[in-house]
């Protein structure tokens, strides 16, 4: 029984036409046993950047911590909000200063990045547990459903979705996927991002 | 030690596992087996069953390293676990309820799995742990309680039925069977009651008014709990009731929906789910419960 299963969850994001959509399952589980069904582990970063933190509860929580303090020190210093990019980077960074003695954790980010003419781009990117990262074109996913994720996410994902068609898309994907998980499920959180605003839904879920 | 006492011994499962080999090997050139089948009756087809053992100095060892027994999660082979079956005694007979979840590690492999094996018109076996080892062991079941009726002229006891089969079982001791399960029926001739027995793997049969057998069973002596609570169960439960006539099938109900919307219109029922919310609401301040109009 890996650490990384201990506590159960799944995060998946996705690129879209001038949007970008991340989700997550909403169960907190100890082992088979499930003990909450809202434990959110999507956090907002900036108004355009949103992080996903699936794996160990505990680290969960002091990293979403960890992050705040060091994004907040970056606007501070800089006198600007951080770009997605580089909170990847900070991300991967802040997960290899523990190389040898991991975070129990793989992020995965959504956001909007600021172009030279002044539009938004979108970005995902997603690390392992030790900052490795994956800066994907289609989707990321991560989590005890992660294989899962990754199969049905290849079969229902294609470019240029608006976002309506986005988050019926990654929906789709994340609630199939966790319905074949053991640890994820237990209800879906979804955040869909465009250029005006950020769309949270809330998703009924299979609860056994 | 024990090896060699497996290997000289002409009383345990592995020596008599030998000798049915040897006398199959003998039998001819080219069995039945070697065509495919043999007419469907599988390794029963010369009435005692037998198994190929793989030709090695300890076979069950063999199996334990290549199946997961709990301690390794990353075997060859995974062995489907994870279950909640439930059976009680009352008044009206017996009641079998059991999930139909399969899963193989965290994977959940099938939501539509039927874990009550129907052994004959009036007995029923339920299914936890290895799903092979329950289906092929109760089927096997199911031939000998008919060969009883046409022996004796009288219709097996649950007792009886229960019984032969921990005695079987027994018999495989320490090669890896993995099996919980309840014999469930009702009595017709003698004592005509109705009867649960417990009997495992390891040769536990125990005679009693309500068993929980599976992952899910701590949480299921409370009810639909355990489909929801437990990783390894849940999707839908089938739900049986044994009368006098033998068994009914009453209804195969979808776990999550009972969840959300509950039992439905029934005598005793709250009309409504036994959701979170429900279960949760006026506990705390960030979740009180409605206000009064």
């Amino acid at each position: 029984m890996s650490i990384m299963d201990q506590n159960g969850g799944s995060v998946i994001a996705m690129v879209g036409k001038d949007c970008v959509a991340i989700a997550s399952d909403l169960r907190l589980g100890n082992q088979a046993l499930g003990v909450s069904s809202n434990f959110q582990k999507i956090f907002p970063v900036t108004d355009r950047i949103y992080l996903g933190l699936p794996g160990l509860a505990t680290d969960v929580t002091t990293l979403k911590e960890r992050f705040r303090f060091r994004v907040n020190m970056y606007t501070i210093k800089e006198e600007r909000e951080i770009e997605p990019e580089t909170f990847a980077h900070l991300v991967s960074s802040t997960l290899y200063e523990h190389r040898f003695g991991p975070y129990f954790c793989e992020p995965v980010m959504a956001g909007l990045s600021k172009t030279p003419s002044g539009g938004y781009k979108p970005f995902i990117a997603a690390t392992d547990l030790i900052g490795c990262l994956n800066f994907a074109k289609d989707f990321v996913v991560a989590g005890t459903a992660s294989e899962k994720l990754f199969g049905v996410a290849e079969g229902l994902w294609e470019p240029d979705l608006e976002p309506e068609d986005l988050f019926e898309t990654i929906s789709q994907t994340l609630m199939n996927a966790v319905d074949r998980d053991a640890y994820s499920g237990w209800g879906c959180v979804v955040h869909v991002l465009t250029k005006d605003k950020v769309i949270t839904r809330t998703l009924k879920g299979r609860m056994d | 030690m024990n090896s060699l006492v497996d290997r000289f011994s002409t009383t345990s499962a592995q020596s008599e596992i030998r000798r049915a080999q040897a006398l199959a090997a003998d039998d001819e050139e080219f069995s039945d087996a070697a065509w495919g089948s043999e007419a469907g009756f599988g390794s029963l087809a010369k009435g005692v069953p037998t198994f190929s053992v793989p030709s090695i100095a300890d076979p069950s060892a063999f199996l334990r390293l290549h199946t997961d027994d709990h301690a390794d999660p990353n075997c060859r082979i995974k062995i489907q676990h994870g279950t909640t079956t439930l059976a009680f005694r009352f008044k009206g007979g017996v009641i079998v309820a059991v999930d139909s979840r399969a899963t193989a590690g965290s994977y959940i492999a099938s939501g539509t799995v039927k874990k009550v094996i129907e052994i004959n018109p009036y007995l029923l076996g339920t299914m936890a742990g290895g799903a092979a080892d329950c289906q092929y062991w109760e089927t096997y079941l199911g031939i000998h309680c008919r060969l009883h009726e046409l022996r004796n002229r009288e219709r097996i006891s649950v007792s009886a039925a229960s019984k032969y089969l921990s005695n079987l079982v027994y018999g495989y001791k320490g090669m890896g069977l993995s099996m919980g399960t309840m014999i469930c029926g009702w009595d017709k001739t003698r004592c005509r009651v109705p009867a649960v027995f417990y009997v495992d793997s390891d040769g536990t049969r125990l005679k009693g008014d309500l068993f929980s057998v599976g992952s899910g069973s701590t949480h299921a002596y409370v009810s639909t709990a355990a489909g929801h609570r437990d990783a390894f169960s849940g999707n839908t439960c089938n739900l049986y009731h044994i009368k006098e006539d033998g068994w009914h099938f009453i209804g195969n109900y979808d776990i999550s929906k009972m969840h959300y919307d509950g039992p439905g219109d029934v005598p005793g029922g709250p009309g409504k789910g036994y959701g979170y919310d429900i279960r949760v609401e006026g506990r705390s301040s960030a979740n009180p419960p409605p206000v009064a109009t």
